[in-house]
């Protein structure tokens, strides 16, 4: 499995937040999703209806995950391909590597695929004397920089073009000095040159899949650069890994997860390119593979049926959750530390990986709520962000300092008159403190808050004291009045 | 939204803690406007916290034990009232913190159902028409997180706001954006909420008002502190001080008599 730096969120933030460049990525990446997203629902009259057919599919899919997986597999093997089922990565490693060792592949191309960076698989396949060979243009960009997507959809979105032509001159090294690389479109033209000869050269092309059809037994992947296509299409042997939550009944099933994901995405109606895979190549066809492989993943899925998370199997990794989330505005995709960031990052990483090695996700959020507004399946994150915070209570992962800030906090706000001394002492040791200025720049145990603001103080007496001696004043006023 | 309108209600005030310690202001600006909306309306002298810090936190028995408070001592009105959609959601949350438990949970819905955020509660159950307000100034007004998403409040402040003689009300241009408070997430992740305020200061000071409103008091001392940090004169206040013409009572929030006058 792919390391693990989720358990150090908080300084991994730290350091991102120092990051100007990253900073400039991100802004770019909000207004430009956001707007993208929002003008293609408003677009759609009935996208709200959409979202709720969605569910209702995607949890009639969870309530029946072995028989349509089942079904899946009957159609796949009926067409000549083959299934894999892998309860853990290593065991989906495995299978990709002895399918690799059946064929003597030395090369593979792949297209984008997050279960391939939940494999780790760029990093073992090259262990074991295969190179893998990324294609999306992002991915490829990642790739040569030796590091992880920061997003599900946008894997280099954190990388900016200068950089990207510094990645490029550094790898290419046939490149003349004086060739002009500053236009995204000259970036493009040379990624594209290069990878011309590794879709012809490779053994096996491996992609993800964005659903499985129970139906037809065909896998579909989405994409806007047509790399996919060409992954899938040149060597002999195609390999689709996927994890099992993405089978689908049928193929209007499938339609209707598509309608929601590229407008989630990326605000498209449709992504330019929509490609079914069928079995392996069949006599009267033109091109395609020799062999069709599926490698169905496991790896913790099973485990959240009937849990409380279950409801996380119901995404379809379209990214608008991260994309109107503040916290992943403010610190990008790496900080979360592993596969998958943003707030279904932050609910899916602790299944997968124990909540014992992700423990500050769940905390690192608002709970304002934006990620299930957007979220295309309706999946409940807050909730579940909350659920988690309460499995690491039970299991005593929440910092000391916080538990016994909370008894002791619990022990006064149930003893009212406790309660109102403690109170009324700090109101008037802090209004004595911020004096006439009405705030304090600094504060001790506080260094959190004054590091970047001033902390208001209150002036005195609390409410409950001041409607106290209202009250008393109302009384003797009626009394009078009576007298 | 707009429920049948009971005569005279008799409304149990919770002014939450925020309110209770740091803005005594906005629980009588609130007691003043349910009254002249026509409801009867009594302050439980019991009342601290709704739980919610021990909610969020993932502490269900200390939640516990602050909801059984409260829906003891408010079971018996007709309205819950509180000046905060983030408190007020934690109330209409109480039947998660008792699931599995059939008779708390019947008491947890019966007052989770009669729960309002004050904005929404005067707009959308009162149909109260009577600010007689004046505020001169151009006010910049902050959706809160809770308010928006869990109660659907956008409208109702404005509406009431749109009474006050005087008063231009001028919308962020990232609304939806929450300020980065977020209860102890400002203090357990510094580093993040410092951005998010930092940023939505950007946004409230690129508006040109000189006064910011919000209906939650923990957004606006987050706010407040940001601002009056990087030295704006843009005054922060309750919405309910200004609907109840109370702003003479208490200097803006991070502002005491001498603000302006550093040093």
């Amino acid at each position: 499995m792919e390391q693990s730096t989720s358990h150090t969120f908080k300084e991994n933030a730290h350091r991102a937040i120092d990051d100007d460049n990253l900073r400039v990525s991100l802004q770019t990446m909000k207004t430009g999703f956001r707007a993208k997203r929002s003008a293609a629902v408003a677009k759609l009259p009935e996208f709200e209806a959409l979202r709720d057919e969605g569910k209702r599919l995607k949890d009639h899919v969870l309530a029946n995950l072995d028989f349509y997986l089942e079904a899946f597999e009957a159609k796949v093997l009926e067409q000549g391909g083959h299934v894999h089922w892998c309860s853990t990565a290593e065991d989906a490693r495995q299978a990709v590597l002895a399918i690799c060792r059946d064929h003597g592949a030395r090369t593979v191309t792949k297209g984008k695929s997050m279960i391939a960076e939940e494999l780790g698989l760029n990093a073992f396949l090259e262990r074991e004397g295969v190179t893998p060979i990324e294609t999306d243009l992002g991915e490829y960009i990642i790739q040569l920089r030796n590091e992880p997507p920061s997003h599900i959809v946008a894997p280099a979105l954190h990388v900016r073009k200068e950089a990207v032509a510094d990645a490029f001159r550094a790898t290419h090294t046939h490149l003349a000095p004086d060739r002009d690389l500053t236009e995204p479109r000259q970036l493009l033209d040379e990624a594209r040159s290069e990878l011309r000869d590794k879709f012809l050269a490779a053994d096996i092309g491996i992609t993800g899949a964005n659903a499985l059809i129970a139906e037809t037994g065909s896998t579909i992947i989405v994409t806007n650069e047509g790399n996919g296509d060409l992954t899938q299409l040149l060597p002999k042997v195609h390999v689709v890994i996927a994890s099992l939550e993405k089978v689908v009944p049928t193929l209007e099933d499938a339609t209707t997860i598509l309608r929601l994901l590229a407008r989630s995405a990326t605000g498209q109606e449709f992504s330019s390119y929509t490609t079914f895979s069928t079995g392996p190549r069949r006599p009267e066809d033109t091109d395609g593979p020799e062999e069709f492989h599926v490698i169905l993943l496991d790896n913790g899925r099973t485990k959240m049926l009937g849990s409380e998370f279950e409801e996380m199997l119901r995404c379809i990794r379209c990214g608008a959750c991260m994309n109107h989330c503040p916290v992943y505005g403010a610190v990008g995709g790496h900080a979360y530390g592993w596969v998958y960031p943003g707030p279904m990052g932050s609910v899916l990483t602790p299944a997968l990986i124990g909540i014992e090695n992700s423990a500050p996700l769940p905390n690192a959020s608002t709970l304002c709520g934006r990620c299930e507004s957007v979220c295309p399946m309706k999946i409940p994150l807050p909730r579940m962000l909350r659920d988690w915070r309460e499995r690491e209570f039970a299991a005593k992962l929440t910092p000391d300092r916080q538990r016994w800030g909370l008894q002791a906090w619990a022990f006064a706000a149930t003893r009212p008159a406790l309660y109102r001394l403690g109170t009324r002492l700090a109101a008037r040791l802090m209004a004595l403190a911020g004096g006439r200025r009405g705030r304090l720049s600094k504060l001790p145990m506080a260094a959190a808050w004054t590091q970047s603001r001033d902390m208001p103080t209150p002036r005195g007496d609390t409410f409950m004291e001041l409607y106290r001696r209202h009250k008393v004043a109302m009384g003797q006023a009626a009394n009078g009045k009576k007298g | 939204m707009t429920q049948k309108i009971q005569s005279s209600p008799h409304v149990g005030l919770f002014v939450t803690c925020l309110v209770d310690f740091y803005r005594p202001s906005v629980g009588f600006a609130a007691l003043d406007l349910l009254e002249r909306a026509g409801c009867r309306v009594s302050v439980p002298d019991e009342q601290t916290c709704c739980g919610q810090p021990a909610w969020n936190s993932g502490d269900r028995a200390t939640t516990r034990r602050m909801a059984e408070r409260l829906i003891a001592q408010y079971e018996g009105f007709d309205y819950i009232v509180l000046p905060s959609a983030s408190c007020a959601g934690m109330v209409k949350d109480y039947p998660d913190v008792f699931a599995g438990d059939d008779a708390w949970l019947a008491r947890a819905r019966a007052v989770s159902d009669k729960t309002w955020e004050l904005t929404s509660f005067l707009t959308d159950v009162m149909a109260f028409e009577g600010i007689e307000a004046a505020y001169e100034g151009v006010a910049a007004y902050h959706d809160s997180c809770t308010g928006l998403r869990k109660f659907k409040i956008r409208e109702q402040p404005r509406a009431l706001l749109s009474k006050v003689a005087g008063l231009e009300v001028r919308n962020l241009s990232e609304p939806e954006e929450c300020c980065g408070f977020g209860g102890t997430f400002c203090v357990k992740f510094g580093d993040i909420s410092s951005r998010m305020v930092g940023d939505k200061a950007d946004d409230i000071m690129g508006t040109g008002a000189d006064t910011l409103l919000a209906g939650e008091v923990g957004c606006l001392l987050n706010m407040a502190g940001r601002l009056k940090r990087v030295g704006s004169p843009i005054k922060v206040r309750h919405v309910a001080e200004v609907l109840a013409g109370m702003t003479a009572d208490a200097p803006p929030i991070g502002d005491g008599p001498d603000s302006g006058k550093e040093g």
